[in-house]
């Protein structure tokens, strides 16, 4: 028999309704898989007990052949989704305790096509972080090692821990949320497809925020298909969040398979950055290249904001979480440190409950938006961020979709770029443009560097037209054919 | 521009964290790092641009004024660190 957990999440989808296993199962196969890959600390929370009870009901479904959409199929739940009674962290000593009394609109939608829970995984602290290093819970590794270096590398972040846990096999898919590039930049460290879909097309409902105007949730997967799959159950309007968009949800996976030929690739020349890595360099050359070969025709434009994208964004995003993370109080749920006052009190419970990263953003955040300030710092971001959509809404005049580098680097090794959190903001140097615009973008694993460890190429996408942006992701995994393992794969992945 | 160690903690304390001496030391250093690394922005003319605060191009939705949710006061409590009576308990704020 085929390994369970080596299966993508289309093939273990099809082998369910086949009756080929059970979900029961394959449910076991990956609670040992997760057992086997611990030392990643991928996951904060199991919940095997609850995974093997989702998968019997889907076992009930599948034998009257009623089988939904994602029945049976093991994923895991990046810990920033609120899980209604199964404690949810966002990997912060603040919300320690919490036990949501609901359940996000994204994993209800996971819940009802039938997907099971196996846990929810590690992260930055609040998402805040592109390493994985400012968890609460301890820093998660990556299940990739460069080549005749044992050193343990970042699985990058935020979404680290969902990234590290399908990337070793310990879960089909898994949730992600992206604010500046936390799906896609770890997506790419870890070999495996990441998808941040277009600005309200899942719903933040449930979601523990951190930049409100940003945040978007999507899927994490070994393949385009399973990415679109897991998208179309995530996905849809959702009243409960004023920003949800109320259009309707296309067939993501019919796109994967859709011609390419004819759509107009933008390459932006101002993505090409001193210091980046060669190989990446010559990665995105063949991304290029493969794009012809499948008939599409590659076109320079010019983003000439791109530069300023990720100063703006470090004002914006801190922006937000100082003012979303003031809800963190000690008063109604999580962590309070007493004190002789209230102020005391509060001031208290925030000094121990927040991680240093996220103290650094809360600070700049209250700073930017301080009286003397706000137009200088907070309103120029905004209106840079109105000219870096305008550079995309331009270059729409004269192609279909963009191909960029995910991130300038591979994954690097646990500590290294720790001192100056400035390098660290640079890992989202080529993610966070899009997500300032509001566009969906794609994380594509299409080689390796020169020691061995994974590299992506991203798609960005016009507003609402992940479509398109699977359609040419689909062609370059065709093309890239990648089919490298991590060095630890806790399943068996044949 | 250099934040100082004054700036620092009154935007701490407007934050409501509290940071030990040796904590702004540090902070400061950091945070004038941040900032001067975001003053970049300074190059970019946005003469006549509307500052843009939403990806999202349409207006608030408005829902029908019904009562759709509620009466979980002891779900909603379930989680608070102290309680009474069915009351959230802070520190005394009234002498």
């Amino acid at each position: 028999m085929t390994s369970l957990t080596g299966l993508t999440l289309e093939g273990a989808r099809d082998g369910l309704r086949r009756k080929d296993f059970s979900a029961r199962e394959m449910t076991a196969a990956h609670l040992a898989a997760m057992d086997a890959a611990r030392t990643l600390n991928a996951f904060i929370c199991e919940t095997p007990e609850r995974a093997l009870e989702m998968a019997a009901a889907s076992d009930a479904r599948l034998a009257r052949g009623e089988g939904l959409a994602l029945d049976g199929l093991p994923i895991a739940i990046k810990d920033l989704f609120c899980t209604e009674n199964v404690a949810t962290t966002a990997a912060s000593r603040i919300l320690e305790g919490f036990k949501p009394p609901y359940e996000s609109t994204v994993t209800a939608n996971l819940w009802r096509a039938g997907a099971v829970m196996l846990g929810k995984t590690n992260l930055d602290e609040f998402a805040m972080g592109s390493a994985n290093v400012t968890s609460a819970f301890g820093k998660v590794e990556n299940p990739w090692r460069r080549r005749g270096d044992n050193r343990p590398l970042v699985p990058g972040g935020s979404s680290g821990g969902s990234a590290a846990a399908v990337a070793a096999r310990a879960a089909l898919a898994a949730t992600g949320t992206d604010t500046g590039g936390s799906i896609r930049q770890p997506a790419s460290f870890c070999g495996i497809v990441g998808l941040k879909p277009t600005y309200g097309r899942c719903s933040r409902w449930g979601i523990v925020a951190f930049a409100s105007s940003l945040d978007q949730a999507g899927p994490m997967a070994r393949t385009v298909r399973d990415a679109a799959i897991m998208l179309q159950a995530m996905a849809g309007h959702d009243p409960r969040d004023s920003t949800s968009a109320p259009v309707p949800v296309p067939d993501f996976a019919a796109a994967c398979g859709a011609s390419v030929r004819g759509l107009k690739i933008g390459i932006p020349r101002e993505y090409r950055i001193d210091g980046m890595d060669p190989a990446i360099e010559a990665l995105w050359q063949r991304g290029i290249a493969w794009l012809k070969d499948a008939g599409a025709e590659p076109v320079e434009v010019a983003l000439p904001l791109t530069r300023h994208a990720l100063p703006a964004y470090y004002i914006i995003a801190p922006a937000e979480a100082s003012a979303n993370l003031a809800r963190y109080d000690g008063v109604r749920f999580g962590l309070r440190v007493p004190g002789e006052s209230l102020d005391a009190m509060y001031e208290a419970t925030r000094a121990a409950g927040f991680g240093a990263e996220v103290k650094r953003r809360i600070l700049i955040g209250t700073y930017v938006l301080s009286a003397g300030y706000y137009d200088a710092y907070y309103l120029k971001a905004q209106k840079v961020r109105a000219l870096i959509a305008r550079d995309f809404d331009e270059a729409w005049r004269q192609c279909d979709a963009i191909l960029t580098p995910t991130a300038p680097s591979a994954a690097f090794a646990i500590g290294e770029k720790m001192d100056d959190p400035v390098a660290m903001y640079l890992n989202d140097v080529f993610t966070v443009p899009a997500s300032l615009a509001g566009l969906p973008a794609i994380s594509v694993p299409a080689g390796l560097s020169a020691d061995g460890l994974p590299l992506g190429l991203q798609v960005i996408g016009r507003g609402f037209d992940e479509a398109t942006v699977l359609s040419l992701a689909a062609a370059l995994e065709d093309a890239a054919a990648f089919a490298h393992l991590p060095g630890l794969v806790a399943g068996d992945a044949a | 521009m250099a934040l100082d160690k004054a700036t620092v903690a009154r935007i701490a304390t407007l934050a409501r964290i509290r940071v030990t001496a040796e904590e702004l030391d540090h902070l400061a250093g950091e945070l004038s790092q941040i900032i001067t690394w975001i003053e970049q922005l300074d190059e970019v003319d946005t003469a006549g641009v509307e500052p843009m605060a939403s990806a999202v191009h349409q207006s608030l939705p408005m829902r029908d004024d019904v009562v759709d949710d509620g009466f979980c006061r002891d779900r909603i409590l379930a989680n608070a660190p102290q309680q009474a009576n069915g009351f959230f308990v802070v520190p005394k704020v009234v002498e």
